[in-house]
């Protein structure tokens, strides 16, 4: 298993693997954001946290179709299912593959494009915190739907729809949490959902993404 | 000792039934050729062999975890060296001599150029040492031969009889001679009859 998170993680790094296309994404809707809205900081105040989270979903939805459709085209999914790692743990490695590359940089890089949204700076650990808890979920769900739609020639539409709505309950309960960090409320009630959606979506969906790759598989 | 038992097998494409009542067996140090017409089923069957799609009817006994398949795709990653492709596959088969192999198949002067820049046939000579670290001890390989010269495909049968020698077998799907001193199952009598026009290959196939 380390060997394939290894070997993702090298072919994310070299040329034409994507790795940094999701912060450059979230960078430029962070920045086209007060192009719209207007510079103010009574406008962008208020939305900041939706379009930070929004911006990490649609992030991280850049890159899914390449976790298992790459390795669909030339054959290397056939070869994982007949080698002796387990799909549930090949589907597990693959989506903390996808994590490393995509939700990890998205954290690191989120406080300074807070400032570019006037987020203020009380808000900014409650920003990391959600982030942290919650990407993880987004990985794993999306993996789910790449493993749907993992035979399907221009899956990448049919990918987002499908996954999108299932991203509902971490964007309303990282926004929300983010909401009461910026007005110095308890976080504890969203924190504590956002990290049970969490828990349970790495628990049970590598089970469910292994069982969508067996049927397209055949 | 029998590494693979195949009784009374069917297969199906796209829930439509391709060969069945395909019976044989393969021991330790044996090959099986697959000849038949395109569209015949060899792939389907190898595929079923390999366990990457369940059988309609029949048994298929064999240990866990004893097939290396190779199919027309390589598995290979341009953008790796030769090298790293080969560690990485032995890693997870948990098996071998990545230099061993490469020599094995004459690529070794080409170890550590990305696998992106070489032609066809040395993909595909690259695809085939992955059979060799992979330390199975049964080979499933469908069409091996494709886009490969002479010279390699005589290399290539004397790294599956070394393989036989070792106590391993294989199961080749080809149009051409290799040379092996091998079986031949012919599929074409075993093509599957018209199929009952409500549910050609079970209902849930159609979910599948």
């Amino acid at each position: 298993m380390i060997a394939l998170l290894k070997r993702d993680l090298r072919l994310a790094i070299r040329a034409g693997g994507g790795f940094g296309l999701g912060v450059a994404f979230f960078l430029i809707l962070c920045a086209l954001v007060p192009f719209g809205v207007g510079p103010d900081t009574s406008a962008l105040q208020p939305i900041a946290a939706g379009i930070l989270w929004l911006g990490a979903l649609l992030a991280c939805l850049l890159s899914l179709d390449r976790i298992f459709a790459l390795d669909h085209e030339d054959g290397s999914l056939d070869l994982l299912a007949t080698s002796p790692l387990p799909l549930e743990g090949a589907v597990a490695v693959k989506a903390l593959a996808h994590w490393i590359t995509t939700g990890l940089p998205l954290i690191v890089a989120a406080p300074l494009f807070g400032i570019l949204l006037h987020l203020p700076t009380a808000a900014i650990p409650s920003l990391l915190t959600s982030l942290l808890l919650g990407t993880p979920a987004l990985s794993m769900l999306g993996a789910f739907g790449a493993a749907v739609t993992v035979g399907l020639r221009r899956g990448g539409l049919l990918l987002s729809l499908l996954v999108l709505p299932l991203y509902i309950p971490t964007l309303i309960f990282g926004t929300e949490m983010i909401r009461r960090g910026q007005e110095g409320g308890a976080t504890a009630t969203p924190l504590l959902f956002l990290a049970g959606i969490t828990a349970g979506v790495l628990a049970l969906v590598p089970f469910a993404a292994a069982a969508a790759l067996r049927v397209n598989l055949r | 000792m029998s590494l693979l038992a195949v009784h009374d097998l069917a297969v199906a494409r796209g829930g439509l039934r391709t060969v069945e009542g395909i019976s044989f067996s393969l021991a330790a140090g044996q090959a099986l050729i697959l000849r038949g017409p395109n569209g015949i089923g060899k792939t389907t069957l190898l595929r079923t062999v390999a366990g990457l799609q369940p059988p309609v009817t029949g048994r298929i006994e064999m240990a866990e975890d004893a097939v290396a398949y190779a199919a027309h795709a390589d598995g290979l990653k341009g953008a790796l060296t030769l090298t790293e492709n080969l560690h990485f596959w032995a890693q997870v088969f948990g098996g071998g001599d990545v230099a061993g192999a490469l020599a094995a198949m004459d690529l070794a002067a080409l170890a550590d150029r990305p696998a992106a820049a070489l032609s066809a046939g040395q993909k595909r000579r690259l695809g085939l040492a992955r059979l060799v670290v992979s330390r199975r001890p049964l080979w499933v390989l469908d069409e091996p031969t494709v886009s490969l010269d002479a010279a390699s495909v005589s290399r290539f049968a004397d790294m599956v009889r070394g393989h036989l020698g070792q106590g391993g077998a294989a199961l080749i799907a080809t149009h051409i001679d290799l040379g092996l001193d091998a079986r031949v199952l012919d599929l074409t009598p075993f093509r599957a009859r018209a199929a009952p026009a409500a549910r050609p290959a079970g209902f849930n196939e159609a979910f599948a």
